[in-house]
């Protein structure tokens, strides 16, 4: 089973920190991390070849230092890893992302699967796994958090709703988009860190995958952000007085007050 | 295609360093310079620097649509059991104000099998037209089905706005019609409104991690696509007098292909069900000390008819199942009123819950963050507090004889199966 897994660098938003006097973002000395929900989907892509056989690659699409995040996933047990790195993919909003990142697949060439996590936690938005679907031609499911049963016509997986689970079945060529709780990602080993460094990590420009100038980056984009602001959520909390009793009827009555309960 | 300093206009104010989502920006020598290759061409120091218009974001002509061409706002009315979504009368109303102020109608797609009256009740929700697609095919949700009939209806009737929830159907749906039209797709929006000069849809949503607000256009193509997050705007109102016209679609003009099958639906138990859409959620974090005590957030949240929400930390330890889970890597949630209970409130707990319109916090901790969010501060051992609180619930409920609680959702629930 050749399984392309999609990954992601983010800031690593543990650290994100807003200014209160100017109430913007302090970003300074943030770190990159790997996507929280990818490493869901390169573990999931390691188990899945650890049992049916075959290859997994990873690939990404970002500025030149993603590398970093491609080690990491190599040193997890990986095989190849691609990078879409090219000016020209800068600014791309969801619809230019899973465009590029068809045209790298379809350059990768024979796959059974791919996986993404379900959504970057940064632009939040859990399109590219579908759109890159689309754009492929193959089937998804989104939100998986188990595979049951996997054949090479077909995988059983269980999805994610509001009301609890579906158990749906995908035909193959397909592409899922997996949540927390399908598995524990492993750690590196040592033995895996050192083959990653060995290991040639592709470097992808437009050129290199045919993109068509007008479908990458900004110009790709038919989305625009106009305006960015701070949110206020901080409240005026108001700390309530007296005996746990006392605490807990002035809470009702005050809830009550403001129709609320 | 880029962007750049206009170097005679900036006065290396750092106004544009502090605003940059990606740190590319530093300011040496009284001089703002853009590392391009950590650069997202986001927009956001262009903003900043309004005062000097000093960042110039440089954008080619691309090519656009005949936007004359396209009119309507459209909503996808989502349906599960023959029970329309709350959040497409969320959409019905909020889409109702749009097409106004647009001058434009309101449409409805609908898809399924036999679905009865449905069709009739989205107009008494404000619909001018519903395109009606029915066929045991579309029985129930699947993408590649969904998105040829959508697809295809959007093609020939050319809308200006079309709207999902962001609903698991939603989520799943929105990205492969838009790809499949090429046009721009916003995910998550809790602000729509339309442009006094453009007529353009203006999109809010929270972008990294709620810590800021993005407003984001599609100026160049059609339709413009949304999804919206449910519960954040008021469900329509219902007329049974409104009149309306229901299209049939010819769906068979489309090859209905299936490379996904539905084998089986398992609905979580009642009591804990839905976080998401309840209206009250208490939710419980490692404070609680251990297993056994998560039991009396499910007790509260029951006295209280509302849904129960762990932290990451209790889910990570095995208190409560990840579809609990509040917070960056679970699921947002905006009730009317929200109960942290031994929850010291992480940056990701809090992007998960601080837009709920009430927040009571118990912690034995005064410093702990949640309480920086919360209305209301209850500062004591969180077991003692908490089973006060469900004793004092259950009183009210007593005396008071009858719900408390006016549960709209009930309501609509029982007016739609009439």
């Amino acid at each position: 089973m050749n399984i392309i897994v999609c990954v992601k660098q983010v800031p690593d938003t543990l650290e994100v920190n807003i200014n209160k006097e100017t109430n913007t973002l302090i970003r300074e000395g943030v770190d990159s991390v790997i996507n929280p929900f990818d490493l869901y989907a390169v573990e999931e892509g390691l188990r899945l070849k650890e049992q049916y056989g075959g290859m997994v690659t990873v690939l990404s699409m970002g500025p030149p230092q993603v590398v970093d995040t491609l080690r990491q996933a190599l040193s997890l047990g990986a095989d190849n890893a691609v990078l879409l790195s090219d000016i020209g993919f800068a600014g791309a909003d969801t619809l230019a992302t899973s465009y590029t990142l068809a045209r790298a697949v379809e350059k990768i060439g024979h796959f059974d699967l791919v996986i993404c996590g379900r959504q970057a936690v940064d632009g939040d938005t859990a399109h590219v796994g579908p759109s890159l679907a689309e754009r492929l031609d193959i089937p998804h499911i989104s939100c998986v958090i188990r595979i049951h049963e996997v054949t090479e016509e077909y995988m059983v997986t269980v999805r994610m709703t509001e009301e609890g689970t579906e158990k749906v079945k995908l035909s193959l060529p397909g592409l899922i988009t997996v949540s927390k709780g399908i598995n524990e990602p492993r750690f590196p080993t040592l033995k895996g860190k050192i083959k990653a460094e060995k290991t040639e990590i592709e470097l992808w420009s437009a050129q290199d995958i045919n993109a068509d100038e007008n479908k990458i980056g900004l110009k790709g984009s038919p989305t625009r952000v106009v305006k960015m602001t701070t949110p206020h959520h901080e409240r005026q909390g108001q700390f309530l007085e007296g005996s746990t009793q006392q605490q807990v009827t002035d809470l009702v009555s005050k809830l009550s007050q403001a129709e609320i309960l | 295609m880029g962007i750049r300093v206009i170097e005679e206009k900036c006065k290396g104010c750092k106004l544009c360093v502090a605003l940059c989502p990606f740190g590319a920006i530093t300011v040496t020598e009284k001089l703002a310079r853009i590392d391009i290759s950590r650069c997202n061409l986001c927009g956001a120091c262009v903003e900043a620097c309004e005062k000097f218009t000093a960042i110039e974001l440089i954008r080619e002509n691309v090519q656009t649509v005949d936007k004359s061409k396209y009119r309507g706002v459209w909503v996808f009315a989502e349906q599960k059991g023959k029970r329309i979504a709350d959040v497409t009368l969320e959409l019905l109303g909020k889409g109702r104000k749009l097409a106004d102020k647009l001058g434009e109608p309101l449409c409805a797609m609908l898809l399924g099998d036999q679905l009865g009256k449905l069709a009739r009740q989205l107009i008494c929700f404000g619909a001018d037209k519903v395109y009606l697609a029915q066929s045991p095919q579309l029985a129930v949700f699947i993408e590649d089905s969904f998105a040829e009939v959508i697809t295809g209806l959007i093609k020939e009737h050319k809308p200006n706005i079309v709207l999902l929830g962001s609903t698991a159907i939603g989520r799943s749906l929105a990205p492969r019609v838009a790809s499949r039209l090429e046009t721009g797709l916003t995910a998550d929006c809790t602000g729509l409104e339309i442009d006094p000069e453009t007529k353009d849809l203006l999109q809010t949503r929270p972008a990294f991690g709620g810590n800021l607000m993005a407003t984001i256009i599609c100026p160049d193509h059609r339709p413009q696509m949304a999804s919206v997050r449910p519960k954040v705007f008021k469900m329509a109102q219902r007329d049974e007098l409104r009149m309306g016209r229901i299209i049939k679609y010819d769906y068979k003009q489309h090859t209905l292909i299936q490379r996904a099958q539905l084998l089986a639906v398992v609905k979580d138990s009642a009591k804990t069900a839905g976080i998401a859409e309840a209206e009250i959620v208490v939710a419980g974090g490692l404070g609680l000390g251990d297993a056994g005590n998560f039991e009396i957030i499910e007790d509260l949240a029951q006295a209280l008819r509302g849904g129960v929400g762990a932290s990451r930390g209790a889910v990570d330890a095995g208190w409560a199942p990840y579809a609990h889970q509040v917070g960056q890597t679970g699921k947002t949630v905006r009730p009317k009123l929200y109960i942290a209970c031994g929850i010291s409130g992480a940056i990701q707990h809090l992007v998960g819950m601080q837009s709920s319109e009430v927040i009571v916090a118990i912690n034995k901790d005064p410093k702990a963050p949640i309480f920086n969010v919360a209305d209301y501060c209850i500062v004591g051992d969180v077991l003692e507090v908490v089973q006060a609180l469900t004793e004092e619930i259950k009183k009210v409920r007593a005396e008071d004889k009858g719900p408390v609680i006016s549960d709209s959702k009930q309501e609509s629930v029982l007016v739609l199966s009439s």
